[in-house]
């Protein structure tokens, strides 16, 4: 009898992973099937034809995705290492459990109330829907998550080494930027590129920030189309042609996610054989 | 005297973006509060109790979307729970090394496909089918309350279906973590006494690990309550109060999604964004208790 | 005691974690060009007192100190922390060499830590000698290029002395230096500091009494932070003026 349910329970857990996998397959499965047939040169080099036309692509929202990512990157990169260093420097100080709280809460924040709130604050402020206040939300979004796994990655760093360094006299601030930063550089790239692949996918905060754009701009302070937000609108098209424009569209995104979401875990791989030699 | 310049620019720069931080998010309810202080003088607190929402005749209720919300968000977390606790198990204790390694990989591959491309497979792909099962319980099933309306395929059930394949990566790596944190003498002296592997997960490991399920389901129901665009594109966006799994309905985030850049009226704009607030306290609060108590457990742990 | 040169001197030095007092009232006379073993059973504060002579003590937070410390008479705690541990190198427990520099950038850490430029020919020489000093020369003069992670443990911490010594340090504290280590490579290790403490004031931490036998002059008996008995190395080990000492060095506890 308890055999039996040994073996019951062994073959339940199994099939709870399965279950869990299946819809991973099922949806990389459908994204291929359903976006490659649209993938073709046009596809990335014209922007997209009016509704009811045949052909087109999604230039527009590739150059548009590039622009915004760029930017948040650009703003959230230094930010983001900056409050991951500080968190590290000052772990066990009050303030530094503050602001480590304070920045689990903001990853937990519903990334459509940062949506609402850089709408409040940029786009009237500004008057315009626009790429830049895309960026904005964007580059909220990454502080808190870059910050958090910068902080991990420098603890991983061996108290030793600074040690080594402050007996020979270095200041903090070489001792970080020549010692620790270096040592954790590779947990440092891997956790830019994979905060980046977090962000690239987001669409609710740039539904009020960077609107959208059916036309090409590469505008800072003018509305910009992005694929997430393309995806959207063409999926809820009544128009056939759009809704393949959809599937093309969440292939490439998707590919672009998973490829910096890989890199990110390669290189941070390749570092943790390399520092075991 | 240069080094120590530098150190002193240092510390007081980390310290200024420590602080532009914490400010932030105190920063976010201040202005959400104050652009929803329109909404919240004309509806105060009984916005969250009308079951009214019509922009047209200016009416704002905040009820159907709580409801929407909650349910949508309850449900697949708790339809989640199984299968995340036997995966974690499964990563765990059932299988070593490598194999388990790529598993864990492909499931953190679920939390990074955008929310976006979800809801468009949800909406050509999961829909069609879920319409199938809905008429088969609705044909079948009808006089149970929660299947007797007429099924359109989007609606609260698939919501919570998208939902439950989004949250699980989440909670199965709270679990995950927790599971490690079981000392493995504990495992030992129940295999030593003779108790197979399942007795020893559900008389050990399991109550070991109670307060880290909790957690992380938690954790996953604040994903699950501000989640966006999935659930926007499959839960058919209606403005009422649901009575049935297989109603269309809107949650918190999804009516703002819906409506926010086509509102015109200040009181429509204000009271979105009051909904906005309401969906920024609930996540809040379900956040800071659970980071609270994963603190706890982790500290717990080490002075044990 | 003696007529010797004092190198470092603690006038009623205490230090603490937080409530918890590590050091007693320290007084102490360490003499100059000497090695000086600091013994005792474990949690006796003798890797806190190294620690308090480069500064290292208060980079933990909650740490603090009082008395005086005086490196050549002048007081260390009002000098610039950051000059002092230039002025005093410091060998650690385990070889702890940064693993994304060569050995030659291990061994010129100090000074591009401290934003320092050297002129090539210095440069060469300084690391020429800093490892022949280090007895590591002949082993990796092919290899100066080379990750200092490829090296042996007991070379990685003749290399961690070199690294010390390349900032001619008028100091060198070793914090139990072979305690990561095999009998050869501690036998070389001891047989360096014997060589050093012609150039240098050696004061080294250690739980082996017959490791301060073999290379010590001086040994300063530490026990719950407080200094019991300091005095040339022979007469502590053989005619201890305390009976705490005593049964220390005879093994009846710690």
């Amino acid at each position: 009898m308890r055999k039996i349910k040994n073996l019951i329970m062994t073959v339940m857990i199994s099939l709870a992973t399965l279950i869990c996998l299946i819809p991973l397959f099922l949806l990389l499965y459908y994204v291929i099937k359903m976006g490659i047939s649209s993938i073709n040169l046009d596809f990335f080099i014209k922007n997209p034809k009016p509704m009811g036309e045949i052909g087109g692509g999604m230039l527009n929202s590739i150059v548009g995705t590039l622009i915004v990512l760029g930017m948040a990157s650009l703003i959230g990169i230094p930010f983001g290492l900056a409050t991951g260093i500080y968190l590290a420097e000052n772990k066990g100080t009050k303030l530094a459990e503050w602001v480590r709280l304070s920045t689990e809460v903001l990853v937990g924040i519903p990334s459509i109330v940062i949506g609402i709130l850089v709408y409040s604050w940029v786009v009237k402020t500004m008057n315009t829907f626009s790429a830049f206040a895309g960026s904005i939300a964007l580059t909220i979004i990454m502080i808190p998550l870059l910050a958090r796994s910068t902080e991990e990655v420098l603890l991983m760093v061996p108290n030793t080494l600074k040690e080594a360094a402050f007996a020979l006299g270095a200041s903090r601030w070489n001792t970080q930027r020549m010692i620790v930063m270096k040592t954790a550089m590779g947990g440092i790239i891997s956790a830019i590129l994979s905060s980046i692949g977090r962000i690239a996918g987001e669409t609710a905060p740039l539904l009020f920030t960077a609107f959208g754009n059916q036309f090409f701009s590469t505008k800072l302070f003018r509305p910009i189309s992005t694929l997430p937000i393309q995806i959207f609108t063409y999926a809820r098209s009544p128009n056939v042609v759009q809704n393949k424009m959809a599937w093309a569209g969440a292939l490439l995104l998707v590919s672009m996610v998973l490829l910096l979401n890989f890199s990110a875990k390669w290189i941070s791989q390749a570092l943790v054989k390399r520092s075991k030699n | 005297m240069f080094y120590m310049r530098s150190d002193k620019v240092f510390k007081i720069v980390l310290l200024v973006f420590g602080f532009l931080i914490l400010f932030f998010s105190i920063g976010i309810f201040i202005q959400l509060s104050s652009s929803a202080w329109l909404s919240i003088k004309q509806n105060g607190v009984s916005f969250l109790f009308k079951s009214v929402w019509d922009p047209n005749k200016d009416v704002y209720g905040a009820l159907p979307f709580l409801i929407g919300t909650f349910i949508t968000a309850l449900l697949s977390v708790f339809l989640s729970l199984p299968l995340s606790i036997g995966t974690s198990l499964f990563l765990s204790d059932y299988v070593k090394g490598n194999f388990s390694n790529i598993i864990s990989s492909l499931i953190d591959l679920l939390a990074s496909i955008p929310s976006v491309v979800y809801g468009l497979w949800g909406l050509f792909m999961l829909v069609p089918y879920i319409r199938i099962l809905e008429n088969w319980l609705f044909k079948y099933a009808g006089f149970i309350p929660l299947f007797n309306s007429k099924p359109y395929g989007v609606g609260i059930l698939s919501a919570t279906v998208v939902l439950l394949i989004m949250i699980l990566p989440y909670s199965i790596s709270v679990i995950k973590e927790v599971l490690k944190m079981v000392p493995d003498d504990l495992k030992e002296a129940g295999y030593a006494l003779g108790a197979n592997k399942w007795e020893v997960m559900q008389k050990i490991v399991l109550p070991y690990i109670k307060s880290g399920i909790f957690a992380g389901t938690g954790l996953s129901l604040g994903r699950a309550l501000g989640e966006t665009m999935a659930v926007t594109m499959v839960i058919g966006n209606r403005n009422a109060v649901p009575t049935s799994l297989f109603d269309p309905a809107n949650t918190l985030a999804s009516v703002i999604a819906n409506e926010f850049y086509e509102a015109s009226s200040a009181s429509h704009v204000s009271s979105l964004i009051y909904l906005a607030l309401i969906l920024f306290v609930f996540s809040f609060l379900v956040n800071f208790t659970m980071q609270l108590i994963l603190r706890k457990i982790n500290t717990g742990m080490i002075k044990k | 005691m003696n007529s010797e040169e004092i190198a470092i001197q603690a006038k009623d030095f205490s230090a603490w974690y937080g409530e918890f007092k590590v050091l007693k009232n320290i007084n102490i006379e360490v003499p100059t060009k000497h090695v000086t073993a600091i013994i005792g059973p474990s949690g006796c504060g003798k890797t806190t007192f190294v620690r308090c002579i480069n500064r290292l003590h208060e980079l933990t937070p909650g740490a603090k100190v009082s008395g005086d410390l005086m490196l050549y008479e002048k007081n260390i705690y009002h000098s610039d922390p950051m000059k002092i541990r230039r002025t005093i190198g410091m060998v650690f427990q385990r070889p702890n060499p940064f693993p994304t520099m060569t050995i030659a950038g291990n061994v010129m850490a100090g000074y591009s830590l401290n934003s320092i430029r050297l002129k090539s020919s210095d440069y060469r020489d300084i690391l020429e000698d800093s490892l022949r000093k280090a007895a590591l020369w002949d082993e990796v003069k092919d290899k100066l290029n080379k990750f200092g992670s490829e090296l042996s443990g007991g070379q990685q911490q003749r290399l961690c002395i070199a690294r010390a010594i390349a900032s001619k340090p008028k100091v060198i504290l070793f914090d139990e230096p072979c305690s990561a280590l095999d009998p050869i490579a501690t036998g070389k290790i001891e047989e360096l500091i014997r060589e050093l403490k012609s150039q240098y004031t050696i004061i080294i931490v250690t739980h082996n009494m017959q490791q301060a036998g073999r290379v010590a002059d001086y040994t300063a008996f530490f026990m719950l932070g407080e200094l019991i008995e300091f005095d040339q190395t022979e007469k502590v080990f053989t005619n201890p003026a305390k009976s705490l000492t005593e049964d220390y060095i005879t093994g009846r506890f710690g």
